[in-house]
């Protein structure tokens, strides 16, 4: 079992943080790393990157927002509850090398994939720019963290009330034009890193990506979470989840996430019924 | 065929009907009654030198514990197999016992042979249900500790053994359930869980710690387990990589590896979702691409899942059939079409990237090629298309590298899989051993037992003698 020692509401209780006693797996994490997570005994097996880990406290951090039965479930859980499994770390992980510039993109809950992978960068000496961005100001998560890992941070908000007005792509447009930027991290929705790679294409720029297709096992042992990459089938459990994003196929990516959308609908129905 | 008037047949064993078990998961056979067992047994010769024994890849001395259930000791009959199998409720079951023990089998020459394991399964079943529950003996403690990677066959038979020799025994299973294919692969309705499950509780009982959740490769290594006290290692990962065609339009929605598909229902529960989360992708027109035990598994499978038609698509024609002759048979009651001499040439979806069907070519045999089997070759033109909304691959699968890929000084072959020594099961690594399908790739279960039995006589010899 691994006991959930702390947690957080974030964007308005959207979004849940929680820090997860898991020596073995935090003594050996690196950012870019997974886990898969399963709540209880009738759970299903969830993949999350870390967002964060504690090696003296032997615990790993990880921020989900509700989106179905199982995000639900586990943010029922609470202080002291635990969930039943927890599988790691998996994946490769995020190659880091000195570069110059860099900026790192992030939307959603990819803002908390992206913070290990944005201070790591840092700390191996890259001038890093990161960009996050939300639907408004009160979905705007780890501001604190992201500005304590990069050297510069820009938050945007579609409608305006907090930072820039507008996408994170207008920032990294801007940065493109006037900087010489080296490299680019992107993570959060299909359509925001999409957005980042075809900015990125024409001039070249290496950008990665962290993928999220569905997952069983992680171990590279069932292919669910195939994705094709430069014309050729990769699992991202083991091959990545990261990938060059100018040879990733996403709009493959976007059709087979929503494989299972109408048995995710009736699952969660099912426990909104029960609460 | 049988004399009958000397020689009765085998007593048969009771099973659901065809048209019931094709839409549950409960298990097809329903086992012997004391009466029956006993009944069976007494058609044992009690050979001088029993050849089923020999037949047998972990070499349980058959009719030894055939002569113990004739008397009506069940429990001494129980303890005579753990002697030698450690799995016995699930061997009984699972063996392909027509090419081993019971293919050895004298009475077999002229007639049915000894019914060995359906007498394996009684025992086992018998003995968990209404034995005293005494465990069996034990050799006094060594000190010495083993780690075993992967909670599969032969990864439960070394734990098994060294066990009863007196060494401490910690498997390491990357799932967070023992058992491998065992509970991930192998289904309900041939294999119960709640069986292996109690099946693997044995062996914790007499003292082996398993630790699921442990991907050995990530989360700890093959030199960081020596590290920390670890005197031999065995490695029984399986053969955990799936293999697809590359055709065409693989990626399109209802295209699933057989290990996805049976990991959802068998490990996941995905049959009694919504009770269970993990959701397995309902296919009207279900079709199974290969024709081994793992592509009848899916099929039966499927049916069970509602389908309204299933067809297991193979190249070759029925003789070549990889799959046991009772697992054919088995599907075919169920209503599942075999369409032969069929090759995939694409996949076939629509505007959402869901498949909608596939296009085949037909196939005659030509020459044979080198494994023996005749070869299937395409005829030109002969396109044909099957409708269907779920495609399960099952056409083998081979290495997983996650282990062996973070242990570059164990030797692999071409193929990924581990070298290790023929009899001992040895790696090209100090105080390492393997066996299993990440040695021989993809095969049985009682052949993986039975490495695990080798690896384990020559672990005790390294443990007590030295390498």
């Amino acid at each position: 079992m691994f006991k959930i020692v702390h947690r957080e509401e974030l964007g308005q209780g959207t979004v849940i943080l929680n820090e997860i006693e898991a020596p073995l797996i935090a003594k050996k994490a690196k950012p870019g790393q997974f886990v898969i997570l399963k709540a209880n005994e009738t759970g299903e097996r969830i993949p999350l990157t870390m967002a964060d880990t504690n090696l003296e406290k032997g615990t790993i951090t990880i921020v989900y927002m509700i989106i179905g039965r199982s995000t639900a479930t586990f943010a029922d859980l609470k202080v002291g509850d635990s969930f039943m499994d927890v599988i790691g770390p998996l994946g490769r992980p995020t190659h880091l090398e000195k570069v110059g510039k860099v900026v790192c993109v992030g939307g959603g809950t990819g803002v908390a994939v992206l913070h290990p992978i944005t201070r790591a960068l840092k700390e191996i000496g890259n001038d890093v720019t990161a960009i996050t961005g939300a639907r408004n100001k009160d979905l705007i998560i780890l501001e604190d963290l992201m500005t304590k890992a990069s050297n510069t941070l820009h938050i945007c908000t579609d409608d305006g009330s907090y930072g820039h007005h507008g996408f994170v792509t207008d920032i990294l447009k801007e940065k493109i034009e006037n900087e010489d930027i080296k490299m680019v991290v992107a993570i959060g929705p299909v359509p925001m890193m999409r957005a980042v790679a075809e900015m990125t294409r024409p001039q070249g720029i290496h950008t990665l990506v962290s993928l999220n297709p569905i997952m069983v096992d992680g171990t590279g042992m069932c292919g669910c979470c195939r994705v094709s990459v430069g014309g050729e089938t990769k699992f991202a459990c083991v091959d990545g989840p990261e990938f060059d994003a100018h040879k990733v196929d996403f709009g493959e990516l976007m059709l087979r996430l929503h494989s299972y959308t109408e048995m995710e609908k009736q699952s969660y129905a099912k426990f909104k019924g029960e609460k | 065929m049988a004399d009958t008037k000397n020689k009765p047949g085998r007593v048969s064993m009771p099973e659901q009907e065809a048209k019931v078990r094709a839409h549950n998961f409960l298990e097809v056979p329903e086992g012997y009654t004391l009466q029956m067992a006993q009944e069976e047994a007494a058609r044992c010769l009690h050979c001088k030198t029993p050849l089923c024994t020999q037949g047998c890849p972990v070499g349980v001395l058959i009719p030894d514990f055939i002569a113990l259930l004739v008397k009506g000791d069940i429990t001494g009959a129980a303890r005579k197999i753990w002697e030698r199998n450690a799995l016995p409720a699930v061997c009984g079951r699972v063996c392909p016992q027509e090419n081993q023990c019971e293919g050895n089998c004298i009475v077999g020459k002229r007639g049915e042979p000894v019914a060995i394991g359906n007498l394996e399964r009684f025992v086992a079943d018998w003995e968990r249900e209404n034995g005293s529950g005494q465990l069996p003996p034990h050799e006094p403690k060594t000190g010495k500790k083993v780690a075993v990677v992967g909670a599969g066959p032969s990864g439960l038979t070394v734990a098994g053994d060294l066990i009863k020799k007196g060494h401490d025994v910690t498997i390491f299973e990357a799932f967070h359930k023992p058992g491998g294919v065992l509970v991930y692969g192998i289904p309900e309705f041939r294999l119960p869980k709640a069986i292996v499950g109690q099946e693997v509780h044995f062996l914790e009982r007499q003292g082996v710690t398993i630790n699921c959740n442990s991907v050995v490769g990530k989360c700890i290594s093959l030199d960081e387990l020596f590290e920390e006290g670890f005197d031999a290692i065995y490695v029984g990962v399986g053969a955990g990589l799936p293999r697809f065609m590359g055709l065409p339009g693989e990626n399109f929605i209802g295209i699933l590896s057989a290990n996805e598909y049976l990991t959802r229902t068998n490990l996941m529960k995905g049959y009694d979702f919504p009770n269970y989360d993990t959701p397995v992708p309902q296919g009207k027109k279900v079709v199974v691409l290969g024709a081994g035990n793992v592509a009848m598994d899916s099929a039966r499978t499927a049916m069970r899942m509602g389908a309204e038609s299933v067809k297991i698509v193979y190249r070759r024609s029925r003789e070549e059939m990889p799959a046991r002759g009772a697992e054919i048979h088995h599907a075919e009651e169920e209503g599942i079409e075999l369409c032969l001499l069929a090759n995939p040439t694409k996949y076939i979806g629509n505007d959402e990237g869901r498949l909608v069907g596939m296009e085949c070519l037909k196939m005659e045999l030509g020459e044979p090629d080198d494994s023996g089997r005749r070869r299937p070759v395409p005829i030109k033109g002969s396109e044909f298309i099957i409708e269907c909304d779920l495609c399960i691959v099952a056409v083998g699968s081979g290495a997983n590298p996650l282990l062996t890929g973070e242990t570059p000084d164990m030797e692999l072959n071409r193929r990924g899989n581990v070298v290790a020594e023929p009899g001992s099961g040895k790696t090209s690594k100090k105080g390492v051993w393997a066996g299993g399908d990440i040695v021989s790739g993809a095969a049985t279960v009682i052949l993986a037992m039975g490495a695990g039995r080798e690896a384990s006589n020559s672990i005790h010899r390294y443990l007590t003698l030295g390498w």
